[in-house]
């Protein structure tokens, strides 16, 4: 009973949240442009799949996943699993102390991000307009490979207390260098991805992980780490998805002068072949 | 009826693939690094389905809601060629969707409760209720902004790395003379804005929008909107601070 009224508190907040979106489509679709909805049937069901799959998702997270994954991210973080000791101050410590840290930042990230209902919604729509050259799975897994080295970096950078601001201009700088280089059909895309990552489900885990970690080491402070993770999860994606692109062209055409080479002089080719097997 | 049911099965297959590294990775940790067990399985157990179902239902409702109707009033608004109407329509979506977003609201009262500690307004209920409201406010004009700028940069064919680069510039430039205590909220507020109702429906009319006007690729000039509504809000948050 009790579960059925936090679930109608959860539907409640969602209807608050999509309410206004359906009052400004409605009233732009229908009383300024004046055209009818197509499908309204069709359009209706669907919000209502929307709304109703969004309350379930989040509050089966708040019933399985968020207690554990928080819990996890805490008793990873505290002394007595690292350094094996129950009180006292903490030992001089070395980064390296931190490796199932590091492991579950990536692990947790790659995870929560493939489970992101809005990636899935933006992986979809490029899959669609990219004639299939972007695959859903494809874009879903770079922008999670993103994610993980992201937050697994942003772990290290709060355990070695390392300035935030040295990692997000390199950062930067990066991003712009593969501006310049990679294929430019990806670039509005990768750019989309680093905004889409920071959601529903990957938000609360990574923060947690980021809280332990800072209120357990002497020295960093637990506002500012925090939000220090978030950044390093919208940047990195940027990075893999332009990198995904690269690579993914650098393979055709490698396989297009493969194929131009076996065409065009049998006999070459031949030889190399026989040269590769010796 | 039959064709349905097996849609529905096939992408709650998709579903269940899309969730087990999630749960892969919290087993592993629990049992193999942790040792230790399994709290309340009964529990995580019905939270696990109904995460399985609430995803399946989304994507559906995705694909028969969201998109369309995105796509749809892209192609009303080129077709009626009212480009006041559009600009109009861009920003009331992005100011719309934004200053009732909970997830905006939280940020807001976090944020009012520090500026308050900090000295920066006054102790009491009605200064911080101000302060929360003014920042909702301005992140939601922010992202209006954004989503009109977008808007245009569609319609004209720009290129996005430009604009986004120089955005980028625009927030470490505006980080330099900002408060510190407003610094870590508005760089937050990048991303709370991009909620997972908006993205499909912003993606869909980007695209649309693309699609409709004549020499415009949808995937070079439709995807970019997120982007931009994503980083506006940086900046006007640290220039609200610098302001307050």
């Amino acid at each position: 009973m009790e579960a059925l009224i936090h679930f109608g508190h959860t539907t409640l907040g969602l209807l608050k949240d999509v309410l206004p979106i359906a009052g400004i489509l409605i009233g732009f679709q229908v009383l300024i442009l004046r055209r009818p909805i197509n499908n309204p049937a069709s359009v209706f069901i669907g919000m209502i799949f929307v709304l109703l799959g969004l309350a379930m998702f989040l509050e089966g997270l708040e019933l399985a996943l968020f207690p554990l994954g928080r819990l996890m991210a805490q008793q990873l973080t505290l002394p007595s699993f690292i350094f094996g000791i129950t009180d006292g101050p903490i030992p001089a410590f070395s980064w390296t102390d931190y490796m199932w840290v590091y492991f579950f930042a990536a692990a947790i990230g790659f995870a929560t991000t493939v489970a992101e209902p809005a990636l899935i919604a933006v992986a979809i729509k490029a899959n669609q307009v990219s004639g299939g050259t972007v695959t859903v799975n494809g874009l879903r897994l770079a922008v999670a490979v993103g994610v993980a080295i992201g937050v697994a970096l942003g772990t290290f950078r709060i355990v070695t207390g390392t300035p935030l601001h040295w990692y997000i201009v390199v950062g930067y700088v990066v991003v712009i260098i593969q501006t310049m280089v990679a294929p430019r059909a990806i670039i509005p895309l990768a750019y989309d991805s680093g905004g889409v990552t920071t959601s529903t489900v990957t938000v609360p885990l990574v923060a947690a992980l980021g809280l332990g970690l800072a209120e357990t080491i002497p020295g960093r402070s637990a506002l500012l780490d925090g939000f220090g993770l978030i950044a390093f999860a919208s940047l990195f994606p940027m990075i893999t998805v332009m990198a995904y692109a690269q690579i993914s062209a650098w393979l055709t055409k490698r396989a297009h002068q493969d194929f131009i080479e076996t065409e065009a002089e049998p006999e070459a080719a031949e030889e190399k072949l026989q040269k590769s097997q010796n | 009826m039959k064709a349905l049911l097996i849609e529905f099965l096939r992408s709650l297959r998709q579903s269940a693939q899309d969730l087990l590294p999630i749960v892969v990775v919290i087993t592993f940790f629990q049992l193999v690094v942790l040792r230790l067990p399994v709290p309340q399985v009964g529990q995580i157990f019905a939270g696990a389905l109904l995460v399985l179902f609430g995803l399946t239902l989304f994507v559906q409702g995705l694909k028969m809601a969201l998109f369309p109707l995105g796509e749809d009033m892209a192609y009303s608004f080129v077709k009626r060629g009212n480009l006041w109407l559009l600009l109009l329509f861009a920003f009331t979506l992005g100011f719309g969707t934004t200053v009732a977003e909970p997830a905006l609201i939280a940020i807001a009262d976090e944020a009012a409760q520090i500026a308050s500690n900090g000295g920066v307004i006054a102790t009491n209920q009605e200064a911080m209720d101000d302060y929360a409201l003014g920042l909702r406010l301005v992140v939601a004009l922010a992202v209006g902004f954004a989503i009109l700028i977008g808007v245009i940069r569609i319609l004209k064919g720009w290129p996005v790395q430009y604009l986004i680069i120089g955005g980028y510039i625009g927030v470490v430039v505006i980080t330099g003379f900002a408060p510190p205590e407003i610094i870590g909220i508005a760089y937050d507020s990048g991303g709370v804005t991009t909620s997972t109702v908006t993205v499909p429906l912003v993606a869909a009319l980007g695209i649309g929008l693309a699609n409709s006007i004549r020499g415009r690729d949808p995937l070079v000039d439709g995807f970019g909107l997120i982007a931009f509504a994503s980083l506006t809000p940086m900046i006007f948050v640290m220039a609200y601070g610098i302001i307050i």
